[in-house]
């Protein structure tokens, strides 16, 4: 997988939670059919509330009306992100709308399994109240060598956490490309 | 080596002696439960993972409960319960409730109670983050994503990290104006939505043991809204006897050691506690109701897997009984138990239906209906600049529908009692 990954950021704040990622009413779509996979790219983040929605100044939608996917290829949160329901939707929809990674201070334990397990998109966690200095359209880029994000148009570089033992996971494209390199397949004693 | 007993059950179902927290262990599961929104992306995973002609691991200890968009005429919703249908019958799953027939249950988490799935010592995952309602039982139960859940399917194993403990013990005698919803929202207050992020929330104490099953599952239920990875209280007579009364399968009753660590340990005395709320838009931001007694409302909704059981039916009966509501209130009964249990169980001359029906309250079929929202034709779902007083447990915006609306979590007697007035009331005004 690519080692940098660069692209505009989508700025939001603290408990995002998984019926904002997705509201419940669009988790009928199926996520095989690809006709019915863009409705997710569509409704993505669709739930934030409009004055909370691409932040500082918030009204910016994720998905402009009409379209499928995002101008936006980072999400930067604050804490507890991903909090709320197990629907591994919600990753997904981000994915297919075009995020490829998330920086937050923490995530919600079920939603940072489903990102990476699902191999959807990348949750970096960062000690810094990034939220407060990113702003929604900034051009970002993360170096996945160095766990650094670099803020192109502020021109800040930032450390991030290090993805420490799911690096593994993420690399190879989720749980099941893991589990068959690692030959976890067929039969699991050990961790 | 002194361990907690989510310890103990991890311990036992890695087959090791003991485990520490931090450790990454491979667990055998014991139950996968999976309902009708995230059953088929799981099923598809699977078969694309494993094959087109895989089998899942053991047909017995796979419990598919549909329940989330059950009464609605979005035929996306119709065709979920068609894959779960055709996958059940394929795999031939002997656990499968089909809404439609007799065997129909409702809301997963309770149905998995009454069912006898829920055994102390063992290890449930589920496709839904309320999974940790179960450790009421004291098991280990956790929600999980689709692919996780087909890894299961597959293998009937998963990976977690063994969690550090958190302790909350409640001493002191309930008093009749309390429930365990107040419990979980004081501690909701005091934690934050994150406060117990990949820990297990073990609960404690005379109170809590005074506590019939269904509200200790309301205890554990709610575990996730601190971010908990499981909720549990060790197995007692009134689990034993509940237990034994649906199934005779074999089960392990562990306790914590009395010298176990914890990451961090709080103590409540239930008498000096009061009726509390968690106000818009977070289940943290809690209030006592006195504080913001007199805020008008604009609904009132008592169901879900947090708030529609028999017990809390049994406590907004007792304050409904001979009132009208001066709001819409729906009376949503977790399953179709529940729902004969409202039709049969008297309260001073009524049954518990007939009070809600004089009192003008809509009476849903059993399901999860409008907690999480759901397709626009879903009873009770918030609509504009609602504002809902409601016994389920997670009001971020948007949650029960309209992302204008803003919903207060509370206890029956609160909803009931507020039901009554139109505005939000503290339960000791009519008890």
């Amino acid at each position: 997988m690519d080692t940098i990954i660069q692209g505009k950021a989508y700025v939001l704040g603290k408990n995002i939670d998984t019926d904002q990622i997705i509201p419940a009413e669009h988790l009928v779509y199926s996520l095989s059919d690809p006709e019915e996979v863009k409705l997710y790219g569509k409704y993505a983040l669709s739930g934030v509330p409009l004055e909370q929605a691409g932040l500082p100044e918030g009204k910016i939608p994720f998905v402009e009306e009409g379209q499928f996917t995002s101008p936006y290829s980072f999400i930067i949160g604050g804490p507890n992100f991903g909090c709320g329901s197990s629907r591994e939707h919600a990753p997904f929809a981000l994915k297919v709308a075009g995020a490829k990674a998330i920086i937050a201070e923490s995530y919600a334990r079920i939603f940072y399994r489903n990102c990476v397990d699902g191999g959807f998109v990348i949750p970096y966690e960062t000690t810094q109240q990034l939220n407060k200095t990113v702003m929604t359209g900034d051009e970002l880029s993360l170096d996945m060598e160095k766990n650094t994000l670099t803020n192109l148009t502020q021109n800040i570089t930032y450390e991030l956490r290090p993805l420490g033992d799911v690096v593994n996971i993420v690399q190879a494209g989720g749980i099941f490309e893991y589990a068959r390199k690692n030959d976890l397949m067929a039969s699991s004693s050990e961790a | 080596m002194a361990q907690t007993i989510t310890q103990k059950i991890f311990a036992k179902a890695a087959n090791r002696k003991f485990v520490d927290p931090g450790q990454s262990v491979w667990l055998n599961v014991d139950v996968l439960l999976t309902h009708d929104v995230c059953g088929p992306p799981t099923f598809d995973i699977f078969k694309q993972e494993f094959g087109p002609d895989a089998k899942v691991w053991d047909p017995e200890k796979v419990v598919v409960l549909p329940d989330h968009y059950i009464f609605t005429a979005n035929e996306h919703a119709h065709r979920n319960i068609d894959l779960l249908r055709k996958f059940a019958a394929e795999q031939h799953l002997p656990n499968y409730y089909d809404v439609g027939t007799d065997r129909y249950r409702g809301v997963c988490h309770v149905a998995l109670a009454e069912e006898g799935f829920n055994l102390p010592g063992t290890v449930l995952f589920g496709t839904d983050s309320h999974t940790c309602t179960s450790g009421a039982f004291g098991m280990f139960g956790s929600g999980i994503g689709n692919t996780d859940a087909a890894f299961i399917l597959g293998t009937g194993k998963l990976w977690e990290k063994v969690p550090d403990s958190m302790k909350f013990t409640f001493e002191g005698q309930m008093p009749e104006y309390l429930t365990a919803k107040d419990l979980i929202l004081q501690i909701l207050g005091d934690i934050g939505t994150d406060g117990a992020t990949y820990r297990a929330m073990e609960f404690d104490g005379e109170a809590v043991y005074s506590l019939p099953i269904d509200e200790r599952m309301t205890l554990c239920n709610m575990a996730i809204e601190a971010g908990g990875m499981n909720g549990i209280i060790a197995a007692d007579a009134v689990t034993e006897a509940f237990v034994k009364a649906r199934t005779s399968k074999p089960y392990e009753i562990f306790q914590s050691d009395p010298d176990a660590q914890y990451h961090s340990m709080y103590r409540y005395n239930v008498e000096k506690l009061e009726p509390v709320v968690a106000q818009p838009h977070s289940p943290d931001n809690r209030a006592t109701v006195r504080s913001v007694a007199g805020t008008p409302i604009t609904k009132s909704y008592i169901g879900s897997c947090t708030g529609g059981k028999i017990t809390d039916f049994r406590l907004a009966a007792k304050i409904l009984k001979g009132k009208k509501v001066a709001v819409t209130t729906n009376i949503v009964p977790a399953t179709v138990l529940v729902a004969s249990q409202l039709e049969n169980e008297m309260y001073d001359g009524q049954t518990l239906r007939h009070i809600f029906e004089e009192a003008g309250c809509n009476i849903a079929l059993p399901s999860c209906a409008a907690c999480l929202g759901g397709p626009s034709d879903t009873v009770g779902r918030s609509v504009d600049n609602d504002v809902v007083v409601s016994t389920t447990n997670r009001n971020f915006p948007g949650r029960m529908g309209s992302k204008m609306a803003g919903v207060y979590l509370a206890s029956p007697l609160t909803a009931a009692a507020s039901a009554v007035t139109g505005k939000l009331t503290d339960p000791r005004d009519f008890l």
